[in-house]
């Protein structure tokens, strides 16, 4: 009975610590989403929004190098879109840190599987895959 | 519009859709969408980039809590988002390349079928019959905290729980919401763990879903600043409030007024897509 002796509590650990870091992932990336939310209404709170059509190119916060540039400008936009990124790595971060504890662990079967998990959201980063 | 108007009235409606979201049971992405759609003409696909990222927002938030009350089956969930990311990635390329109209239609019909789990009975199979040969290779039998003891639970089929995790991916990626009915099914009535580990789980798995596509609708365009912005902090703030007032009382009315109200949302999808209008 593997699952209630040593392991139990070694996974305890890796409990607390896999909650506080997605606790404060999600708190900095609102953060983040918060501040360029409020540099975007005082810059553009009187255009006109439009959204009955999907135009690929409109908002031009797709590329990471576009956000980059724009959040050197203070560009609220960007730095909303470098919030959501932040938003979208804490769940990848999490495997990552799961990965780690299993190797700790000697847990291999679990490494291998972290690892496919991780290998298939690196392939979604390919933007070969939108077309 | 405004972008001033347009900012308040989504930051509004993404709280009450957080809120209902949570307390229910449903999550906030089931209701954001039509919410956008139907009632401020906003392109589907935009409505499922913002909805897949408050999906991540609360999804991780709430995983926090459970993780650290020991009740998430850490292991179960690593193993099922193998299913789940590859789906979810699929999904989410393939939903451009379907008539915005159909997307409507499936996103109604899986609305009417959260609907109906939500009101439906459910019933605890989990027992600690660990002859499963999977589930002991891959060491899935776990344990679970019950009023300061500690409970032992044993996961079934396993081979059927992973197939059923490919079509919860794959829903997920296409319609841009986290897809727990689908997932807890899988778990619930497949797997038969029981109902605090399985509800834990499908939400621990849910952020690297909906984070496999959303990676995807990022780089298409999909995800815009202007929605996306109002959409998370209105849902996690809502979902946040929901899970509070939850611990103290016991939604059941709630949850028939609420049951009616996505019937309503979901036959209009349905509608509005076969009259071609989204």
């Amino acid at each position: 009975m593997k699952w209630d002796g040593k392991n139990f509590f070694a996974d305890r650990d890796v409990q607390l610590i896999l909650g506080t870091l997605l606790r404060v992932g999600v708190i900095t990336s609102m953060a983040v989403v918060f501040l360029g939310g409020v540099i975007y209404l005082m810059s553009s709170h009187a255009d006109l929004v439009d959204y009955r059509a999907f135009d690929a190119g409109k908002s031009g916060m797709s590329s990471i190098v576009a956000i980059y540039q724009g959040v050197l400008h203070m560009d609220g936009a960007a730095i909303i879109q470098f919030g959501t990124l932040l938003l979208i790595f804490t769940p990848v971060a999490r495997v990552v840190f799961s990965i780690f504890s299993f190797l700790i662990e000697r847990d291999y079967l679990y490494v291998v599987i972290g690892l496919l998990v991780l290998v298939v959201i690196l392939i979604s980063l390919s933007n070969k895959l939108v077309g | 519009m405004s972008v001033l108007l347009f900012t308040i009235v989504v930051l509004l409606g993404a709280f009450l859709a957080g809120l209902v979201g949570s307390m229910t049971g449903l999550g906030g992405g089931v209701i954001i969408i039509p919410l956008l759609t139907l009632v401020l003409g906003v392109d589907i696909h935009y409505a499922i980039g913002a909805s897949i990222i408050s999906v991540i927002a609360t999804s991780s938030g709430s995983a926090a809590a459970y993780v650290k009350e020991g009740i998430t089956n850490i292991r179960l969930g690593m193993f099922l988002e193998i299913a789940t990311t590859i789906s979810a990635i699929f999904g989410a390329v393939i939903t451009v390349y379907i008539n915005p109209s159909y997307i409507a239609i499936v996103f109604g019909m899986i609305l009417l079928f959260s609907a109906a789990m939500m009101i439906r009975k459910k019933v605890d199979r989990s027992d600690n019959d660990t002859s499963g040969k999977i589930a002991l290779w891959l060491r899935l039998n776990g344990t679970y905290p019950v009023d300061g003891s500690i409970k032992k639970y044993a996961v079934h089929n396993v081979v059927g729980g992973f197939m059923m995790m490919f079509v919860a991916g794959i829903i997920s990626g296409l319609l841009g919401i986290g897809s727990g009915a689908l997932k807890v099914i899988a778990m619930d009535n497949i797997m038969r763990i029981p109902f605090r580990v399985s509800t834990t789980t499908s939400n621990f798995m849910m952020g690297v879903t909906a984070a496999a596509s959303a990676v995807v609708y990022f780089h298409r365009g999909q995800i815009d600043p202007g929605i996306a912005m109002p959409v998370t902090i209105g849902v996690l703030i809502g979902s946040t409030l929901g899970a509070k007032i939850l611990l103290r009382t016991k939604p059941d009315k709630l949850k028939v007024v609420f049951a009616v109200v996505v019937t309503f949302l979901a036959l209009q999808m349905i509608y509005n897509g076969m009259a071609g209008r989204l």
